[in-house]
């Protein structure tokens, strides 16, 4: 185990799930909500203390789109590039925040772990479409230049 | 706590009385479409102003209290025209104003909540129409509201409100005066079929799982509306929680089930505490929990977060995912009505669906047949997005064609552009063209064209629109959302999408139309799960429709839409030029030359098409052909 890292927390969550194994997906997204990623020292923890094997842990992780073993970026930029999305323009607008912010599809969060970026298939906003998310508040009606501004007021509040 | 069925109706005229005590009420739509839009800060502005003014009003329904002469100001699901946003309702007059911002609330109050006229410049003035009252906007007019019935017109965030407006009868009436097999017999005779895209009836599913001989049944609710496109199960889960609520209450009762479930994908954060919000009240007051009226009836609600799988939307898979596990489709038989959740006998139905129950229960079957045609009745919620005027929810008699939703409803294109088409049933459906507009929208007549009523996401397209590259966007989404645990859908779905991907770069080749159908025909028999066998859907379909353009872009290299990047290519105009060398300067490969005044030429070998220069020229001159 290690020493530096905080158990309490996992045993908190794991209590308020009854130790279920059928709530791990609820038990990984406390403690997602937690860190913004999964730190891999809950994975052992985790199995011992619901009787899972480490296997079966990382295989439900991985399943899932929203599970990250990487750290995140403080602000997670989610543009949408759903169908009502997609056809209003969205990619210049991704391609925008990437460009701005260094990013690629395979490199999604600044170096500082200031920011991350990713896609997301519809936010349940279409009717404002393009849209796009900065820790999950919804910012419709999106422009490439727009979005270069917002992320301008990011780095300046830093 | 109320033990009885008299008790519900007591609290119901108390409730009741008081909206109807209330002089005015203000509801603020407040769901994600205008909340970010900034609604809930024109919420606080009227609250404050009204304090100001010293004017009484009430922000949520409170027994003991008087609620004569105030004004109310509710927090209210979606309105439905969500492209003029924040929208603001005032009742009893049902003037409806558009896009309001927190500095236009003084104008408001002062014209229509201490005077009775109208703020003219806040209302619904487009094309030549102007009007005041909600009803006589064209965007409406043509709707018929049974699922969406109190969205706009009650606190979507109260249960009070909800039970003043006659919500929860249709529960007492199934505990009270109906048998489990009464109910079974309603469903059954108003024809209702599942929301959720298949349009199996409803009645039959109920039965089946009413009819295993092993004791502990589930229902669960599939609230994981994946299609991208879509967000009418999200408005009902935020806008009218306990409407659906009280479906699921009637199907357990229905078919025996203690426990519920409902299913909310990731990306609806608030959907789901609203849903707990609702949930918490009603277990406040007795209606969901031990004996819920003083009846021999019990039911508890788990509510499960999604963690970002489209696959988790088909039935097995979203078991699974309940369960713990991978959300990965099995293979059928055994059926969910018969191994569904933790092995036993399930009831899963899409959240539209639970939302007619209610009405079905309290009207009975015959007034719901007399909506829509006979082999698909009742009404249907629709997500209108894409480029069309009026983007939002709508609710029409199934049977409406595509014509009046597009254009009477949907108000036709934006910026004056061609309609070309409509995608209906996303990634896993079919795209809809100018001859089918006449067509009657109901499960049987879609299908008989290629395409399905799918969750209800139209999204409209215009004459910019390039079909190649929608037919590769849908496949690339359903490839990242295979979840690979068959062949077919796995390697299959790659390999489409890689010759989508060479035909829109231009590298098409002669013969990848006839493969591409080759290879949807073989994924679409083999692949074991919906996602699979419906992933070839938008290929087929657009291939039938626009078989022109994929030609075009197979053998002349020519996107007609223009939409196509690597298709397009570069031309300086000679006309136009005035040899400034902006655009070599901003070339990022050196792809331009010419001479200082005179007009500068393309190199189309070297030309990447970044449109870096058509961007940097101040005069126009740099053309995509
Ligand atoms: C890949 C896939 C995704 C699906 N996604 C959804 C969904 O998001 N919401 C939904 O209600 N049904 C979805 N379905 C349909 C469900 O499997 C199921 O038929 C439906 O929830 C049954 O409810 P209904 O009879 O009320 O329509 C999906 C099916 C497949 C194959
Ligand atoms: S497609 Fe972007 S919010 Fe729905």
């Amino acid at each position: 185990m290690n020493k530096d890292f905080d158990y309490a927390l996992l045993d908190k969550v794991l209590e308020e799930h009854e130790y279920k194994r059928s709530a791990i997906i609820a038990i990984l997204q406390s403690i997602q909500e937690h860190y913004h990623y999964l730190p891999k020292e809950i994975v052992p923890y985790l199995a011992k203390k619901l009787g899972i094997s480490e296997a079966g842990i990382y295989s439900v992780a991985t399943f899932y789109e929203n599970f990250s073993f990487e750290p995140k970026g403080k602000y997670i930029i989610k543009v949408c590039d759903g169908t009502a999305c997609h056809v209003r323009h969205s990619i210049p607008i991704l391609e925008r925040v990437r460009q701005e912010l260094g990013l690629s599809a395979k490199k999604i969060t600044t170096d500082d772990l200031m920011f991350t970026v990713e896609t997301v298939s519809c936010l349940g906003a279409c009717g404002l479409a393009p849209v796009m998310t900065i820790n999950d508040v919804v910012h419709p009606g999106m422009s490439p230049d727009k979005a270069s501004e917002l992320i301008a007021e990011l780095k300046k509040e830093g | 706590m109320l033990k009885t069925r008299e008790e519900l109706e007591s609290l119901r005229q108390t409730y009741a009385c008081s909206v109807k005590c209330e002089k005015k009420r203000i509801l603020v739509c407040a769901e994600t479409g205008c909340i970010a839009s900034g609604s809930l800060k024109v919420y606080d502005s009227f609250v404050k102003i009204l304090k100001d003014k010293g004017i009484d009003c009430t922000t949520e329904l409170a027994e003991g209290v008087s609620h004569e002469g105030a004004i109310g100001v509710k927090r209210s699901a979606c309105h439905g025209f969500c492209e003029l946003g924040p929208l603001v309702r005032i009742e009893p007059e049902g003037i409806l104003y558009t896009k309001v911002k927190p500095e236009d609330c003084e104008e408001i109050i002062e014209a229509s909540i201490i005077g009775d006229g109208v703020a003219e410049r806040l209302i619904y003035n487009r094309n030549g129409v102007k009007a005041a009252k909600q009803e006589d906007i064209p965007f409406y007019k043509k709707q018929t509201r049974v699922v969406r019935e109190h969205c706009g017109h009650i606190d979507a965030t109260s249960v009070k409100e909800y039970i003043a407006a006659g919500g929860y009868k249709a529960l007492e009436k199934a505990l009270f005066e109906m048998t489990p097999a009464d109910i079974l017999d309603e469903i059954d005779k108003s024809a209702l079929r599942g929301r959720g895209g298949g349009g199996f009836p409803t009645g039959r599913k109920w039965r089946q799982v009413a009819g295993q001989k092993e004791p502990v049944h589930y229902v669960v609710c599939n609230g994981d509306e994946g299609d991208p496109g879509a967000f009418m199960d999200r408005s009902i889960m935020e806008g009218d929680p306990h409407r659906m609520l009280e479906g699921m209450m009637i199907a357990a009762y229905a078919v025996g089930a203690k426990e519920a479930y409902i299913y909310v994908r990731a990306e609806y954060p608030m959907a789901v505490s609203r849903l707990q919000n609702a949930i918490n009240q009603a277990e406040e007051l007795g209606i969901i929990g031990e004996n819920v009226l003083g009846t021999d009836f019990s039911i508890k609600f788990h509510i499960n977060k999604g963690a970002g799988a489209f696959v988790c939307g088909e039935g097995s898979a979203l078991t699974a995912s309940i369960e713990g596990k991978r959300g990965m489709p099995r293979v059928k038989p055994p059926r969910t009505v018969e191994q569904g959740l933790f092995e036993k006998p399930t009831v899963l139905n899409n959240v539209e669906t639970y939302a007619n129950v209610p009405s079905i229960i309290e009207n009975g079957a015959d007034w719901y047949l007399g909506i829509g045609p006979a082999n698909s009745p009742g009404t249907k919620a629709f997500a209108l997005t894409g480029n069309i005027q009026n983007t939002g929810l709508i609710e029409v008699p199934m049977g409406t064609t595509l014509r009046d939703v597009i254009f009477d409803i949907g108000g036709g294109m934006r910026d004056g552009k061609q309609f070309k088409a409509v995608q209906i049933g996303g990634p896993s459906g079919g795209c809809l063209v100018t001859k089918d507009l006449d067509m009657p929208l109901d499960f049987d007549s879609l299908k008989k064209v290629g395409a399905m009523i799918g969750s209800g996401g139209l999204v409209v397209m215009d004459e910019d629109t390039c079909m190649v590259e929608v037919a590769r966007f849908f496949m690339n989404f359903t490839q990242n959302e295979s979840c690979g645990k068959c062949v077919p859908c796995r390697e299959g779905t790659k390999r489409m999408l890689e010759i989508l991907e060479r035909i829109v770069a231009g590298n098409g080749r002669d013969g990848d139309i006839e493969l591409l159908l080759e290879l949807a025909d073989t994924i679409s028999n083999t692949a074991l799960c919906g996602l699979g066998k419906t992933a070839a859907m938008p290929v087929v379909s657009t291939i039938k429709n626009f078989r022109e353009e994929y030609e075009a872009h197979i053998y002349q290299k020519k996107c007609p839409a223009g939409q196509c990047k690597k298709l397009v290519t570069y031309q300086i105009d000679p006309e136009l030029c005035k040899g400034c060398s902006k655009c070599a300067r901003n070339c990022p490969v050196g792809a331009i030359s010419g001479e200082i005044k005179s007009p500068f030429v393309i190199d189309t070998s070297k030309c990447i098409k970044c449109g870096a220069c058509a961007s940097a020229c101040n005069f126009g001159a740099v053309k995509e052909v």
